[in-house]
C-alpha cells in the first residue's frame, strides 16, 4: 500500500522528479495524438464528415491533423467554408491554394447569397459574423454532413469549455449545454437521429500557445496577415481596424500606417490587428506567451457585445 | 518579465509533458477558490479576464472593506447556469508551468457527483478532493474517495482547505489525514501498487501551500500542491511498463492509389504504396516494436498471430511507439483486420467472451432495468447487448452492496450483461482502457453508464473488487 504520510511523501515527490522522463511524450506530441484519434473515430463512424476551413490557424492546424492521421492516403472529406464576403482577400487566397495542393474539394456557404436574397438582413453595426449560422447549417442539410470538424478550442471562452469534444446539435444546429452526453475515457459517443449532427473538435484541449508551438515545429504555413507587416489602420473599440472596401474609417477616424498582426483572422469588419513587430513563427511564440490579453478579448468585436456572446451563438448553431 | 528572458525560458522548457487532474469537491469546500488560485498564481489568467473579475468583485462587494479579488469568479459558469441556479457538468481549463502543461477536469460537486466525478476521474492522471478543514471527512469524502477507488485513479491528493480558518492548527491536519487513511484502507485505495494518496494543508483564499509552501505550516514538510502536480508521475507513465501492448483497430488506410497529392508533390514512390495497407489506431496501453509478434483479435476468429513490420506515423517510421501515440502499424501476412478489431501482444489476451460482468456508473436519468437492450461501446467496437440482470447497489457511504433490479441516475451497481458477439474483455483493474466501456441507448443514442469490466465469478478475483 503506497500510502504516504506527509513525511514520507517529501521523498517519494523527489524521487518522481529524478525519473527519467524523456521517454514521456512532450504535450504537443500527446495532444497531437489525441486529436488525430478523435479524426479517425470521426470518420470511421461517420457517413459523411466535413471540415471547417476558413483559412484561419486552428482550422488551418486541423487540416494539417487530418493530412497526417491519413497519410499516405487523401483527406478523405471536404472543407466547408462560410465566407462572409468580408473576408480578407489574402486569406481567400490561401484557402484556394490550400484545397489545391491538397487535392480536396470545397464546399462554399455564402451570406452575400443569403443577403442578396433577403434571406439574411445586414447588421447595423456591419459585421457579419454572428451571420454565418445560416448558410452554415443550410450547406450542412444541403450536403448532409453528418459531422462537421471545427477548430474550436475550450480556452478561448468559457462557453467552450464547457462543450463537449464530440457535440449533438439538433435540426436547427443548437448546443444544449444542460444536455450533453458525459465524455469518458476515449471512449466517444457519436450517436445521433435522423436530422442531428455533431461538430468534432479534436483541438478542444489545445492552448493558444500550443497551436503556435505545434506551428513553428510542424513549420505550417498561414496566411501572412498573422505575421507583422505595415498596413493603413485606424482605431475603433480600443482595436486596429484595417482599411478596406468594407472597413472604412468614419470622418473622425484617422487613418495611420502601422506594424500590425492579426491574432484571430475572421471578418475584415469585425477583427482587430494588434501592434506587433512578430514578423516570424518563432517571434509570435514569444509574443503569445508573453501576452496579457486574450486573444479574443483584443481582436473580436464580437466577443464583446455581452459576456455571453458566445453562448448565443453556440445555441443558435454557430461553431 | 523581457522577452529575451521569456524567449530563452522557453528554449530551455520545452518540451513540457501533459498533465491531466480533475478537481472534486462541493462549492462550500473552496474548490472554485483552488482553481482560481491555481490559475491566477500560475499566471493562466490574463489581465483582460482578471479586469472584468475585478469589477465584479468590487459590484458584490467581496472582501468588505478590504476588498479583493473573487478568485471564484474565475471558474464562473455559463449565463444559462446563473439564469437557473443549475451547474453544467465538468468544465475544462488550461495552466501551464516551465514543466507541465495541465488540462484541469473542474467537476462540481453538490450535484450529480458522482456522473461528474465519473467523468473528470475517466482521464485524469490525479484528482484533487477538496475537505473543509472546519468539517473534516464527510459523508460526501467518502462518496469521492469510493468513486475514485472504483476507478483506479492513479493518484489522489486530498486538500485540506481553509487551514486558515483553524489557525493553521496541526492537530486538526492530522485528525483530517488519520481520518482520510483509515478511509482508505477500508476502500482499498492505493493497496493495487499504482495509485497513491497525498494529504496536503492548503488555504485557496490565502494560497497557502497551493504555489509556494507556506511558513504558516511549518508542521507540513510536504511539497505544495502545484510541486505535487508537477511531479507526479502521469497514469500512461506509471501503466506503460505495467501492461502489455493493446491496440484497437480504428480503420485500414489503403489508398489504392488515391495517395495525398502534398506527399506525392514532396517525392513519395508511388509505385512502392500503391498496395500500401496499415491498420491505423492510437495504442491505448503497452509499447510494440517493429518485429514483435502480435495477436489479431477478430470475432468469429481464433486469435491470428503475425509479426509488426511497420510503424507508420505521418511519413515517419518509427523502431517502436508506446500509449497514448495514434501511428499505423503494418503486418507481415494479409489477414483480413477491420475496425473493431485488436491487435494485442502474442498470447497476452484471453479468449473473447460474450458475457460481460461488470460495475456500471449509471449517469442517465432513464433507470437501467432487467431485461432491457442496450449498446455497448468497447474500443472501437459497438454491439447489442442484453442486461441480463443487476446484482447489486452499492452504498458509497458504507461500501455495503445492497441488493438492487435497477440503477437509477449516480447509481454504481453491479450487472451481467449478455453481448451479441464477444468482445476481447480484460480486468478494469487491470487495463484501464480495455477494462472500460460505454452503454448506450439505442434509442436516442445517448450514454447511459460508464462501464468497468470485472471478472466472471468463478475466475480467480481479487476481493477487492466485488461491491
Amino acid at each position: 500500500m503506497s500510502t504516504y504520510t506527509t513525511e514520507e511523501s517529501t521523498v517519494e515527490v523527489a524521487a518522481a522528479v529524478d525519473a527519467p522522463s524523456a521517454e514521456r511524450l512532450s504535450s504537443l506530441d500527446t495532444l497531437e495524438s489525441e486529436a488525430i484519434h478523435i479524426i479517425r473515430e470521426v470518420v470511421a463512424e461517420f457517413e459523411k464528415p466535413a471540415l471547417l476551413f476558413s483559412g484561419g490557424k486552428d482550422s488551418v492546424v486541423m487540416l494539417h491533423l487530418a493530412t497526417k492521421a491519413f497519410w499516405p492516403g487523401k483527406v478523405p472529406f471536404p472543407v466547408l467554408h462560410v465566407d462572409t464576403g468580408h473576408n480578407f482577400p489574402e486569406v481567400i487566397d490561401f484557402r484556394d491554394r490550400t484545397v489545391e495542393r491538397l487535392g480536396l474539394k470545397l464546399v462554399v456557404g455564402s451570406v452575400q447569397e443569403f443577403i442578396d436574397r433577403g434571406e439574411l438582413a445586414e447588421r447595423a453595426d456591419g459585421t457579419r459574423n454572428p451571420l454565418q449560422t445560416v448558410p452554415l447549417l443550410d450547406a450542412i442539410q444541403r450536403n448532409k454532413f453528418d459531422a462537421v470538424f471545427g477548430g474550436g478550442r475550450r480556452d478561448e471562452d468559457k462557453a467552450r469549455a464547457k462543450e463537449r469534444i464530440l457535440s449533438l446539435r439538433d435540426e436547427f444546429g443548437q448546443w444544449d449545454p444542460r444536455n450533453q452526453r458525459p465524455e469518458l475515457w476515449n471512449l466517444y459517443n457519436g450517436r445521433h437521429t435522423v436530422g442531428q449532427h455533431v461538430r468534432a473538435f479534436p483541438i478542444s484541449n489545445w492552448t493558444e500557445l500550443d497551436i503556435w508551438r505545434y506551428i513553428e515545429r510542424e513549420n505550417i504555413e498561414l496566411p501572412g496577415l498573422y505575421y507583422a507587416h505595415e498596413r493603413e489602420v485606424f482605431a475603433r473599440d480600443g482595436m486596429w481596424r484595417a482599411v478596406g472596401e468594407v472597413s472604412q474609417p468614419l470622418p473622425n477616424e484617422d487613418v495611420i500606417t502601422k506594424l500590425v498582426r492579426y491574432r484571430t483572422v475572421g471578418d475584415m469588419s469585425c477583427t482587430g490587428a494588434v501592434e506587433s513587430d512578430a514578423r516570424t513563427v518563432a517571434d509570435v511564440v514569444v509574443e503569445v506567451a508573453a501576452s496579457t490579453l486574450t486573444e479574443r478579448g483584443a481582436t473580436r468585436a464580437d466577443d464583446r457585445i455581452s459576456e455571453a456572446a458566445m453562448e448565443d451563438r453556440k445555441k443558435d448553431g454557430y461553431f | 518579465m523581457s522577452t529575451e528572458t521569456l524567449a530563452a525560458g522557453l528554449e530551455t522548457a520545452l518540451p513540457t509533458t501533459l498533465f491531466r487532474f480533475a478537481t472534486a469537491g462541493s462549492v462550500d469546500d473552496g474548490k472554485s477558490t483552488l482553481v482560481g488560485r491555481l490559475l491566477h498564481d500560475s499566471k493562466a489568467i490574463l489581465a483582460d479576464t482578471l479586469d472584468a473579475v475585478a469589477r465584479t468583485s468590487a459590484d458584490r462587494g467581496f472582501g468588505g472593506e478590504k476588498g479583493g479579488i473573487d478568485l471564484a469568479l474565475l471558474t464562473d459558469g455559463l449565463r444559462a447556469e446563473r439564469e437557473q441556479g443549475i451547474t453544467i457538468d465538468v468544465a475544462y481549463r488550461y495552466f501551464a508551468t516551465d514543466r507541465r502543461s495541465f488540462i484541469l477536469a473542474d467537476c462540481p460537486g453538490h450535484v450529480q457527483y458522482t456522473k461528474n466525478t465519473v467523468t473528470g476521474a475517466s482521464t485524469a492522471d490525479a484528482v484533487v478532493v477538496l475537505i473543509d478543514a472546519r468539517k473534516g471527512v464527510l459523508e460526501q469524502t467518502r462518496r469521492h474517495l469510493s468513486v475514485l477507488q472504483l476507478l483506479r485513479v492513479a493518484h489522489v491528493i486530498v486538500a485540506v482547505n481553509k487551514i486558515d480558518l483553524v489557525d493553521f492548527s496541526e492537530q486538526v491536519f492530522r485528525d483530517i489525514e488519520a481520518d482520510v487513511q483509515k478511509v482508505a484502507r477500508e476502500l482499498g485505495l492505493g493497496s493495487d501498487g499504482v495509485a497513491d494518496l497525498l494529504v496536503v494543508p492548503v488555504s485557496a483564499l490565502d494560497g497557502d501551500n497551493v504555489v509556494d509552501r507556506s511558513e504558516r505550516t511549518p508542521w507540513y514538510t510536504g511539497p505544495a500542491l502545484l510541486e505535487v502536480l508537477e511531479t507526479l508521475p502521469a497514469a500512461d507513465e506509471l501503466e506503460a511498463e505495467l501492461e502489455s501492448f493493446r491496440f484497437p483497430v480504428q480503420l485500414v488506410i489503403r489508398p489504392q492509389g488515391a495517395l495525398a497529392p502534398d506527399a506525392v508533390a514532396a517525392g513519395l514512390d508511388v509505385e512502392a504504396y500503391r498496395d500500401y495497407r496499415a491498420y491505423a489506431g492510437q495504442i491505448t496501453e503497452g509499447s510494440v516494436k517493429v518485429g514483435d509478434e502480435v495477436s489479431v483479435i477478430s470475432p468469429g476468429h481464433e486469435p491470428r498471430t503475425t509479426t509488426v513490420v511497420g510503424i507508420d506515423f505521418a511519413g515517419q517510421s518509427l523502431e517502436e511507439a508506446a500509449a497514448p501515440q495514434s501511428v499505423a502499424i503494418r503486418l507481415a501476412d494479409e489477414i483480413d483486420i477491420a475496425r473493431g478489431d485488436t491487435i494485442a501482444a502474442a498470447g497476452t489476451v484471453r479468449e473473447s467472451t460474450a458475457d460481460l460482468y461488470a460495475s456500471l456508473a449509471w449517469l442517465s436519468p432513464k433507470p437501467l432495468r432487467e431485461g432491457q437492450k442496450v449498446l455497448v461501446k468497447h474500443g472501437t467496437r459497438t454491439v447489442q447487448a442484453l442486461v441480463r440482470n443487476v446484482t447489486g447497489k452499492l452504498d458509497l457511504a458504507t461500501f455495503n452492496v445492497e441488493p438492487a433490479s435497477n440503477l437509477e441516475l449516480n447509481d454504481i451497481g453491479h450487472a451481467q450483461l449478455r453481448l451479441s458477439a464477444p468482445l476481447p474483455l480484460e480486468n478494469y483493474l487491470h487495463h484501464r482502457r480495455t477494462g472500460a466501456f460505454l452503454v448506450i441507448d439505442p434509442i436516442d443514442g445517448n450514454t447511459l453508464a460508464a462501464g468497468l469490466v470485472k471478472d466472471h465469478p468463478g475466475d480467480h478475483e481479487d476481493e477487492r473488487y466485488v461491491i
